[in-house]
């Protein structure tokens, strides 16, 4: 078999042998991975595998015991501004002031980004995620639907190269996760934006990402595009996956021993 | 630092208290509450003793118009902190090109405000309720305020880095930490009427010669120059203080993991 091209994709990310111990505990094992301009990366794995402290790591809120960190061709920490500003980040789990009203928020982080012309970009990107009505609403008094477009409406205000998703899509219903799911994938090819995606929804990953790494105790058991991983462990679906890694943390006859690039 | 981003943190909380009529009152509440007490056991003794005390006690007023200029101050730095915790916006800041040196002297611009309004009202109530003139104090009121402000801002950094470092289990140290200076900064009372072991204490902190100076000036019009200075050398060396524990602090929860639990909690 002839040997393949080199990979000349530009890489957006990169963690080589990144480790992270808590107490003596490996939350994350000599975990390595390059995520490539116009990638989205699903980072999977039950709770407690690591994916948590990964995302920390990557996001300079959390400092690594050893490893190195990357982005844009920069050491994160030496760079973390420079970074930072051509990065952005939206999770399920943070929230904007609730009692600013959704244009006032935008308005100071467009401010913070320094994004030209911030109230045509933030007109321009609510309507994007249909949600140009909630403009003049209080931020704390929206579904939780509508606070995830807003937080997403953040998420790109600065054209971000590089966008971290920490469960987009939870405790949204299917008609909403649905549309979030279009925007993020029509928004990410409109701007070759690389994408670092974690999700316990399986249906997220089918169709927002174009390859999955696997944690199971803070080591990568396998990586590939969802369609490969789930030919290679003869499951169904990623759910099967997702649940025999949960289970017995492994998958392939003979899983990966360090973390795969 | 960029002052694009130190603007957009002070337009964040300025839009905060437009939209929360109750942290336009507090701001004023407390202090009107305090002076009102103050002053009325002034008119009292004024009343009941002999007058040349009676003028003495007017320094009641002034000492404590002048500590909630310092508590104001630390309150911005502490309080404003607490609002982006208290909204789930923490992690938010963190994860934005926001250096920790912006996000600070964004704390202190709000503070700054916080203590503008604050000595508007207790100026007027005082003026008006009492006739106390806080500009009897003339141009010497700009020094005082200026160093009282400074010890503020490096009590509200410590207060922030005790809050980052433990939680918001030490969420009450944000009102608690200036009433730990009270007793020895000397704000109702002279350093020589303290017992003589806590004098050097006294000293050591910049207030002390603050509230000595303004009791100076409403005695005799004037002031000790050596005090301004002592004050302004330590207040730098405060500032440097806090704000290197501040910065170390930050760092030290990086490294243990802490921010992003405490951001979210």
């Amino acid at each position: 078999m002839p040997p393949s091209p080199p990979d000349t994709r530009e890489v957006i990310l990169e963690a080589i042998d990144l480790t992270r111990e808590f107490d003596g505990v490996k939350a994350l094992d000599r975990f390595s991975f390059k995520l490539h301009r116009g990638e989205v990366l699903g980072l999977l794995g039950a709770n407690g595998a690591g994916k948590t402290t990964a995302m920390n790591c990557l996001l300079g809120l959390t400092l690594p015991s050893s490893g190195e960190l990357n982005a844009f061709g920069l050491p994160l920490q030496a760079n973390r501004i420079k970074i930072l500003q051509r990065a952005n980040f939206s999770s399920a789990y943070t929230a904007l002031p609730g009692n600013l009203l959704v244009w006032q928020n935008l308005l100071v982080f467009a401010r913070i980004y320094g994004v030209p012309n911030p109230k045509k970009k933030i007109a321009e990107l609510m309507e994007l995620l249909e949600i140009s009505h909630l403009s003049k609403r209080v931020t704390g008094q929206l579904s939780a639907g509508e606070s995830t477009r807003v937080n997403l409406v953040k998420a790109f205000l600065n054209d971000p190269e590089l966008l971290m998703l920490d469960e987009p899509t939870a405790s949204l219903d299917p008609d909403i996760a649905d549309k979030v799911r279009k925007v993020v994938r029509k928004v990410q090819r409109e701007r070759n934006i690389a994408i670092l995606y974690t999700s316990h929804n399986m249906r997220d990953i089918e169709e927002v990402c174009d390859r999955v790494i696997f944690l199971h105790k803070g080591k990568i058991v396998c990586e590939g595009t969802p369609a490969d991983i789930i030919a290679q462990s003869s499951s169904d679906n990623l759910e099967d996956v997702f649940i025999k890694i949960a289970r017995d943390g492994e998958l392939l006859d003979e899983p990966k021993k360090d973390s795969a690039v | 630092m960029n002052f694009r981003i130190i603007s957009a943190l002070v337009m964040r909380y300025l839009f905060l208290y437009s939209r929360s009529p109750m942290r336009l009152v507090e701001l004023a509440f407390w202090p009107v509450v305090d002076l009102v007490v103050w002053g009325n056991v002034t008119v009292f003794i004024q009343k009941n003793t002999n007058p040349e005390f009676g003028s003495y006690v007017l320094f009641f007023l002034g000492g404590m118009i002048l500590w909630d200029i310092m508590f104001r101050a630390q309150q911005g730095v502490a309080i404003s902190f607490l609002e982006d915790v208290w909204t789930r916006n923490l992690l938010n800041i963190f994860v934005a090109p926001v250096r920790s040196s912006e996000y600070i002297s964004a704390t202190f611009i709000v503070g700054m405000l916080r203590i503008l309004i604050t000595a508007v009202v207790l100026s007027f109530i005082s003026w008006f309720g009492y006739a106390f003139n806080v500009f009897q104090l003339s141009w010497w009121l700009i020094p005082f305020f200026l160093n009282l402000m400074l010890f503020g801002w490096s009590l509200g950094m410590i207060s922030t880095a005790l809050i980052l470092r433990w939680g918001l289990a030490a969420e009450s140290l944000a009102w608690a930490i200036p009433f730990f200076f009270q007793p020895v900064v000397a704000v109702f009372y002279r350093v020589e009427d303290m017992p003589a072991w806590s004098r050097p204490i006294a000293w050591c902190f910049p207030p002390t010669y603050i509230f000595e100076g303004m009791r100076d000036v409403m005695k005799s019009g004037t002031m000790n120059w050596d005090y301004l200075g002592y004050a302004a050398g330590l207040n730098i060396l405060y500032l440097a203080l806090a704000g290197w524990l501040f910065v170390w602090v930050l760092n030290l929860t990086r490294k243990r993991g802490l921010l992003t639990k405490f951001a979210t909690q």
